[in-house]
């Protein structure tokens, strides 16, 4: 059961084969086995879940069910949950318990989905190996050894390790993406103003986009469909009519021409990892996709880039957190300024206080056309290279991220290293294009044990439901996305 | 040496709106503390600000009012600093692209001493939209201040001039009009004490004839028109005397305490700021159309200064008189509607700005709140005009009416005011006036001008101040003949 | 742009972070690599490239006047942190939020 299908488990519930009190339990169950070791949720509230898992019974029962009615549902800890605590990764807000809720929250709730805890992050979202979590790091259900990625680690490894029948994460450089390829998932990153970020603790507001993080692009469309629409409480969320994002799965791929970057199969790629996406496109092509060479000229250009933007627009989110009204207060104090620079120096880990810093720095008196002015301007060149590359494509296609799973603590002191992680995805953030990774076979490790390796998917703006028919048909002539880790050992033990 | 002062205001206006700027907060003054702090006010994680559509209608209003550039596409920015008032660690300004540009007010600068009023126009440089901080109160707790958060995020309108004012009474002057503007124009409510308009005035002084500004020092927070003449009085001294001795004048905020009359510069404010401005990502640039500013401008009442030459020109009014009742929308609807009740137009300014205003004044009322009503005034006047009643029995009637005896024309008749025309008691009058005073009459004849107003006295006494004065000097003139 | 702990404690007092001296070396040293990253950007030239603050070219939405948001004190200050300084009260007091004196 816990390696169904949404669509399956859907039917189960209608059918009440099973009932959602009963799917929540497993799914409850499996995590108190699991977590003790993965660490992938921060909070969990059994009663809370189960009280919602007796209300979705109800509504089923009533014949008002919609397809994610009794479905449990791992939420990232970065979105607001009325009762729930919200902490973000970090020392800051570990008390914190949210009085509202953020509207994926709300879409969820409406939808009728249990809400079956909070999954454990990088810190503020700040990181690519969840390393950064106060909470403690999590481990990849490949490789207990190795890192799930990050910053949405916990709902990557919750869904490998099939902890939740799905879950959200948020991708401001590839925090989606890339842990879905270390982890061997399908998630997506939609177009920047898809989804809500009302509630969603905010990283770096221009970039950050919620998305769904799940075991195939099905199950991604049927999240989609729950948590993409309009919301009046964020200014960047776009006006569009409502979509049905499963609508176009099962469009066959003829003539699909798929641009390759030649970019993102250069330097810095491992080897390994672009045989298994060359595998894949190879596959594409037996779906009668056509295969077109692209340039995404400033790809390089895309990290330095977001380490201006993001720190900047990161240092002035997090000035919030100043002790005053809710979050961290330092114990001891002497004045207003020892209480600021005390609390906030204790509530942050390094990660993000580096951030806030090199943010501070790039938009301080006499820097800002230096950095932050001249990384817009970048930041324009890179949209444009994709507003070219799409003149010849429908999708583009390559790596999610430039190696599989790395070794926990390998680059945790090595914050550069840990940045060109997300080489292949920081850029359609920058450009507010949608992205997706898939799994599209497996790569040995360095020690011989066999790592996901994700295929990326870039669409172009709002083509999200294109993207997805482009990885269900690839899904249905592969079964990567249904493998899972062996971890019944760890059942054993427990 | 002769000095000249050099002024610039800056002033925050907050707008007439019932929420604030990002949010659906009430703007209610006085409210118990923090229980109009939504989570968007409190800067709890994860909420976003949405901009208000009536603060947005506000600065098109000013805008249009000072015949200003209106940016048709302004950008909201973030300016970084740390206070507890400031909840979220920035404030939500605009910097590079404010949404008014370049305007102009026109001031009137009233005669002082041998010096006679003149009028002077002051540049604006800019208005934009901002949120308004939050308070903090000292003293409830040892050691410790109390933050109240129900003012942050109210919507303000800065509107910032050019270095334009050379002297206390011009920046008064200016201060005065902007207040009465953004009352006509409906976008402020002015209320100085609970802090609706505050200005912040930029001071610096150079040799007089030098075209070099002098180093500013900038007044914080003046919540009242006597202040900011005496803070700026007291500055300018200030400066002038440091200069004279030698000193420096190094930038600074400072604070005017209306005890000793004098200004010192604030604590907090002087490490140097810097504030890290940047485009706020959760906002999108504001659009301002053509449509959109016509729709606004068909709202907005007709302007101080169109209405003041209608004035001029309809009425014949001094351009003072017109500049008075041009002094707040309210005062000149209230004279307006006099003269559409029947009144003559000048009467009716000189009631206005004569009784009418004492009266107000002394009971501290704005118009608004006259117990006389515009037609009731009308309905006087005009039985001036008709010579129902003498001026003098009018301002009896003005009273009577003020505290709300009944109609003009019951007034009248309760009180026996009914001023005297009839040609045949007059004349009777005259007779008997004549017959006792034949002394007087003598003195007349042999030339002396004096005695005629002494007759003309003992007629209206005699009449009980009721005769019609004018009918009474034209028959007396007759029968003596003169 | 060389940067240097001058550099580091100035932007951390802007920032509000307490930095130790041996904090400050180490943070110095990272920031530097950081920075040697984001410098690529200089070889660039974006002379005439319009900035991009946004990647949908959509104007503000505004939000008609109305109140929508009632008081929710208590629910706000029940997460209010601790008062610090040997008391584990909330810093909150008759509503106000508690903080050490502000000094104008």
């Amino acid at each position: 059961m816990i390696n169904c299908s949404l669509k399956a488990l859907g039917q189960m519930l209608a059918k009440k084969q099973v009932s959602s009190v009963e799917l929540t339990q497993e799914f409850l169950n499996r995590i108190d086995t699991l977590n003790p070791e993965i660490n992938a949720y921060i909070a969990l509230d059994k009663n809370k879940s189960l009280a919602q898992a007796k209300a979705a019974d109800i509504r089923i029962a009533a014949g008002s069910a919609a397809p994610l009615t009794g479905i449990p549902i791992a939420q990232k800890d970065i979105f607001c949950a009325t009762g729930w605590k919200t902490t973000c990764g970090s020392k800051m807000l570990a008390n914190f318990v949210a009085p509202y809720d953020a509207h994926v929250i709300s879409q969820f709730d409406a939808a009728g989905a249990v809400n079956l805890g909070k999954t454990n992050m990088d810190e503020f979202a700040m990181g690519s190996s969840n390393e950064t979590s106060y909470f403690g790091g999590v481990k990849n259900p490949w490789d207990f050894t190795r890192v799930p990625g990050g910053s949405s680690g916990g709902s990557a490894a919750a869904v490998a390790a099939r902890m939740c029948a799905a879950a959200t994460g948020t991708d401001t450089g590839g925090s989606i993406r890339q842990p879905a390829s270390l982890c061997g998932f399908t998630g997506l990153k939609p177009t920047y103003g898809v989804v809500s970020r009302y509630g969603m603790i905010a990283f770096a507001s221009s970039l950050d986009q919620a998305g769904p993080m799940a075991k195939s692009a099905e199950d991604c469309a049927l999240m989609m469909n729950v948590m993409a629409g309009f919301d009046e409480r964020d200014s960047t969320s776009l006006q569009r009519d409502k979509e049905d994002y499963t609508r176009d799965l099962n469009k066959p791929l003829n003539g699909l021409r798929v641009g390759l970057p030649k970019e993102f199969f250069a330097d810095g790629l491992d080897a390994n990892v672009a045989k298994v996406v060359e595998t894949a496109i190879a596959e594409y092509k037996k779906l009668g996709a056509e295969i077109v060479e692209i340039s995404l000229p400033n790809t390089g250009l895309s990290i330095p880039v977001y380490y201006v933007l993001a720190p900047a627009e990161a240092s002035s989110n997090l000035s919030r957190y100043d002790g005053v009204r809710y979050g961290h207060r330092a114990a001891e104090y002497t004045d207003l300024m020892d209480m600021y620079c005390k609390s906030r120096a204790e509530g942050f880990g390094a990660e993000v206080k580096r951030r806030i810093l090199i943010g501070t720095y790039v938009l301080s008196a006499g820097y800002y056309d230096a950095y932050y002015l001249k990384a817009q301007q970048i930041r324009r060149l890179i949209a444009q290279d994709f507003e070219e590359a799409f003149k010849h494509c429908d999708v583009i296609m390559g790596p999610a991220a430039p190696s599989t799973a790395f070794k926990a603590g390998e680059k945790v002191d090595d914050p550069v290293a840990m940045y060109l992680q997300d080489i292949y995805t920081i850029s359609t953030n920058l450009a507010g294009l949608p992205g997706m990774s898939i799994p599209a076979g497996f790569s040995a490790g360095s020690d011989g044990k066999a790592l996901p390796v994700g295929l990326q998917i870039i669409g172009n703006y709002f083509d999200e439901a294109r993207m997805l028919n482009v990885a269900h048909q690839y899904q249905q002539v592969t079964d990567w996305h249904t493998r899972m880790p062996e971890l019944n050992t760890l059942k054993e033990v427990a | 040496m002769e000095w000249e002062v050099v002024i610039g205001l800056e002033t925050h206006t907050q707008l007439q709106t019932k929420t604030k700027i990002f949010s659906g907060a009430s703007t209610a003054f006085g409210s118990e503390p923090n229980t109009q702090a939504c989570e968007v006010s409190l800067a709890f994680p994860g909420v976003l600000p949405v901009l208000n559509k009536e603060a947005v209608n506000c600065a098109i209003k000013f805008g249009l009012a000072v015949n200003a550039q209106i940016t048709p596409r302004s950008v909201f920015a973030r300016k970084n600093y740390f206070y507890p008032d400031l909840p979220k660690g920035y404030q939500i300004s605009q910097y590079e692209l404010p949404v008014v540009g370049k305007g102009m007010i026109t001031i009137q600068v009233p005669a002082v001493g041998k010096n006679p009023a003149y009028e002077k126009v002051v540049n604006i440089t800019r208005a934009h939209l901002e949120e308004d901080a939050g308070k903090s109160v000292h003293g409830a707790v040892e050691g410790m201040s109390g933050i109240d958060l129900n003012r942050a995020g109210t919507p303000l309108l800065e509107i910032v001039t050019e270095p334009d004012m050379r002297s206390a009474a011009e920046a008064v002057a200016y201060a005065k009009k902007l207040h009465e503007l953004v009352q006509w124009i409906g976008i402020c409510d002015g209320n100085m004490q609970e802090g609706s308009f505050r200005c912040d005035v930029n001071v610096s002084v150079r040799p007089k004839g030098t075209d070099k500004l002098g180093t500013r020092r900038e007044i914080k927070n003046l919540n009242s028109f006597k202040f900011m003449q005496q803070a700026i009085e007291f500055e300018t001294r200030w400066q002038i005397e440091t200069l004279e001795d030698g000193g420096t004048i190094s930038q600074a905020t400072v604070l005017f305490n209306p005890d000793t009359g004098e200004t010192r510069a604030m604590r907090s404010k002087e490490e140097a700021n810097d504030y890290r401005y940047f485009p706020d990502p959760d906002l999108l640039p504001l659009e301002i159309t053509e449509a959109d500013k016509d729709r606004v401008r068909a709202q907005m009442p007709e302007l101080p200064e169109a209405m003041k030459a209608r004035f001029e020109a309809d009425f014949g009014l001094t351009s003072y008189d017109a500049a008075s009742l041009t002094s707040s929308l309210d005062l000149a609807n209230y004279f307006v509607a006099t003269v559409h009740a029947g009144a003559d137009a000048k009467p009716a300014a000189n009631w206005v700005m004569g009784a009418v205003s004492a009266k107000l004044n002394a009971e501290e009322k704005s118009i608004a709140q006259s117990p006389l009503t515009a037609v009731q005034l009308a309905s006087l006047i005009k039985r001036i005009m008709d010579n129902t009643i003498s001026n003098n029995a009018a301002k009896q009637v003005f009273e009577a009416l003020w505290n709300g005896e009944g109609g003009v024309d019951a007034i009248i008749e309760a009180k026996g005011l009914k001023q005297v025309s009839d040609t045949g008691a007059i004349e009777a009058i005259i007779d008997e006036v004549l017959a006792a005073n034949a002394a007087m009459v003598e003195e007349f004849k042999a030339g002396k001008e004096k005695a005629f107003n002494a007759l003309v006295g003992q007629a209206m006494k005699a009449s009980k101040g009721k005769a019609n004065p004018a009918q009474v000097n034209e028959m007396l003139k007759k029968k003596l003949g003169a | 742009m060389a940067l240097s702990i001058e550099d580091i404690k100035k932007i951390a007092h802007l920032a509000r972070i307490e930095v130790s001296e041996s904090d400050a070396a180490a943070t110095l040293t990272k920031l530097t690599g950081i920075l040697g990253l984001i410098e690529q950007m200089q070889a660039v030239d974006t002379k005439g490239i319009a900035p991009m603050s946004h990647s949908q070219d959509v104007v503000q939405r505004l939000r008609e006047d109305v109140v929508t948001k009632t008081n929710q004190r208590e629910a706000f200050q029940k997460v209010a942190p601790v008062l610090g300084n040997g008391s584990t009260d909330q810093a909150v007091d008759s509503g106000l939020y508690l903080v050490p004196k502000v000094i104008e």
